[in-house]
């Protein structure tokens, strides 16, 4: 006969998530053996680049927009913060060619392929609208540019390009929000549902 | 502060490598040039703790 | 009933050995590689600072550039003035079909280019007898007239010259424009009229729609994009000012405004769009696409990520 206690959405939520997320799930400390090759390391590396990415962002963030102009130091972070979306993007890349060889999305898990790809979509946006927030050449022309294909979906009209103030919200708010919480997601996936196991290898397949 | 300024000075113009209809920059070819040899050495190269994960079995 | 094994989309259940996994170790190792190499990086290559082009720098540069760029959004001719949707009506925009998408959700972002860049930053400006009299001559005549002496003055467009601080036009039937272009190009090349477009009279903004869609009506700014090789003809959405690496992850959308149709087609950019849309979308749902999904197991590249495991197998 079920409490009151059993009823409440809290226990009900503790006991799903207890269910479905044991801390040897979370935290493992073991992996099936197949999982012995380089092209593993990528995933977790996109994630510390991620992580690089945003350090680097919070740092610029302490100063300002305009700050990487004006300070030598600024723009070494401003460096930083520009090489760790380049290694980010080249281990997500490396990653997802390892992933589709896998075909990593067999086993019921579609989500994390999914979520995986609509990240990397995310990824570009949120380095899109970094290269519009630099205040500089390469902002203007950037902007000039890609507003005809925007503007000509019809989102531009509400997506402007040119409005430095907007694009630079939508860089460190919203779009780190959606990749941060599309990665959680995707990692969250991965641990529920393991990593993928080989392609069975017999005269059938 | 001259100890933060880049060793390699890459403030010039760009140089391009065209061939028929592809029209890339040096850097760029230089990054996705990496990216295939990084992904076929991750595919080729010995994993480390074969022994002991074939203690394992 | 039974179900039947799909090899591109079931996974066999693994009853195989576990193997010691620290997480977090893995983690942390991860993290400091990626941090020496992105320190290493930033120390040998740093990062590019082109600066930016203010209307000032224009002005200067290429007085009767400005001049002839300011004379076209006088005159409705500039590429801002005839853009259609989201910044007027002077055009239908991009078509995908029978789609006009622009057009259908309208003007949001309203520019009318003869006021914006042009008269009201004049009226801006402290009154002065002569400037009174030209902006009076101009916004008391009829349109026809003004119609008639914006034709005088784009007629004479080629034999425009710029000397001793004034932009000189080789017509008298133009009427007043001639003096609003030369008070435009001086307060363009004081530098008052970056900071009129910027904020229109008032104090913060953080909009700089007005001002860069003047400059990009200018033949300036492409011409300092081209030399960075950064024109669309020069592929140039995937590279950066310099010599850095640039955006190699945007090579397929920048690939198919190099291809026929859309190389030549004034509706490109929403075509594009809608490849990398439908591209994106498969990209997405690789998991339910036959064919696309079933690539992996006919490749066999697999066999090499998991060849110890295979070995294994066999030898057990």
């Amino acid at each position: 006969m079920s409490t009151e206690i059993d009823r409440q959405w809290t226990t009900r939520t503790r006991k799903r998530m207890v269910s479905a997320f044991p801390a040897e799930k979370l935290l493992p400390d073991t992996q099936p053996s197949y999982v012995a090759s380089w092209i593993y390391v990528f995933g977790v590396t996109t994630l510390a680049s991620l992580a690089m990415v945003i350090l680097t962002g919070c740092i610029l963030s302490i100063r300002g927009p305009v700050w990487w102009h004006q300070s030598s130091e600024g723009h070494f972070v401003n460096s930083l913060h520009l090489w760790s979306v380049e290694v980010f993007f080249f281990a997500m890349v490396i990653h997802l060619w390892g992933k589709y060889f896998m075909a990593a999305w067999r086993g019921k898990r579609a989500m994390t392929w999914i979520t995986g790809a609509v990240t990397f979509l995310v990824s570009i946006g949120a380095a899109f609208t970094g290269y519009l927030s630099q205040s500089n050449f390469d902002s203007q022309w950037i902007s000039t540019q890609a507003k005809d294909g925007i503007n000509s979906t019809g989102i531009g009209a509400y997506f402007n390009v040119l409005n430095l103030g907007q694009m630079l919200m939508w860089h460190i708010v919203l779009l780190p929000l959606g990749a941060v919480v599309l990665t959680a997601l995707h990692v969250v996936l991965v641990r529920y549902r393991g990593v993928v196991p080989p392609f069975e290898e017999s005269s059938k397949s | 502060m001259e100890l933060l300024a880049a060793i390699f000075n890459l403030n010039h113009y760009g140089r391009y490598f065209t061939w028929h209809w592809l029209n890339i920059s040096i850097a760029n070819l230089i990054v996705v040039v990496l990216m295939v040899i990084v992904f076929v050495t991750a595919l080729v190269a010995p994993f480390p703790g074969r022994a002991k994960r074939k203690g394992d079995q | 009933m039974k179900k039947t094994f799909r090899p591109d989309v079931d996974a066999p259940e693994y009853r195989g050995p576990y193997s010691p996994y620290d997480i977090l170790k893995e983690g942390t190792i991860a993290f400091v590689v990626v941090a020496i190499l992105v320190f290493a990086l930033a120390i040998f290559f740093g990062s590019p600072d082109e600066p930016e082009i203010t209307i000032k720098a224009w002005a200067n540069a290429a007085p009767l550039d400005f001049a002839q760029t300011a004379l076209s959004e006088l005159n409705g001719t500039s590429i801002s003035a005839s853009y259609g949707a989201p910044y007027n009506t002077n055009a239908t925009g991009q078509q995908l079909g029978p789609l006009t998408l622009a057009k259908w959700v309208g003007v949001r972002i309203p520019i009318n280019s003869a006021n914006d860049f042009v008269i009201s930053p004049l009226r801006a400006l402290p009154s002065t007898p002569s400037l009174a009299a030209d902006l009076g001559e101009w916004s008391s005549a009829s349109p026809s007239k003004q119609s008639a002496w914006l034709q005088a003055a784009s007629a004479s467009e080629s034999k425009m010259g710029f000397s001793f601080g004034t932009v000189t036009f080789p017509t008298t039937k133009a009427g007043p424009v001639p003096a609003l272009i030369n008070d435009l190009t001086t307060m363009a090349r004081s530098g008052s009229l970056d900071q009129s477009l910027i904020n229109g009279g008032n104090f913060y903004t953080t909009d700089y729609t007005k001002p860069l869609l003047f400059i990009s009506d200018s033949a300036y700014l492409g011409d300092l994009a081209n030399k960075q090789h950064l024109l669309g003809t020069q592929w140039g959405m995937m590279n950066e000012t310099g010599s850095y690496p640039g955006q190699a992850w945007l090579w397929l959308y920048t690939t198919l405004y190099q291809v026929p149709p859309m190389s030549s087609s004034s509706n490109a950019d929403v075509l594009v769009f809608a490849i990398m849309g439908v591209l994106s979308l498969l990209f997405v749902f690789v998991p339910f696409i036959p064919g696309l999904r079933s690539i992996p197991r006919f490749t066999k590249i697999y066999r090499l990520i998991w060849r110890e495991h295979y070995r294994n197998q066999k030898t057990a």
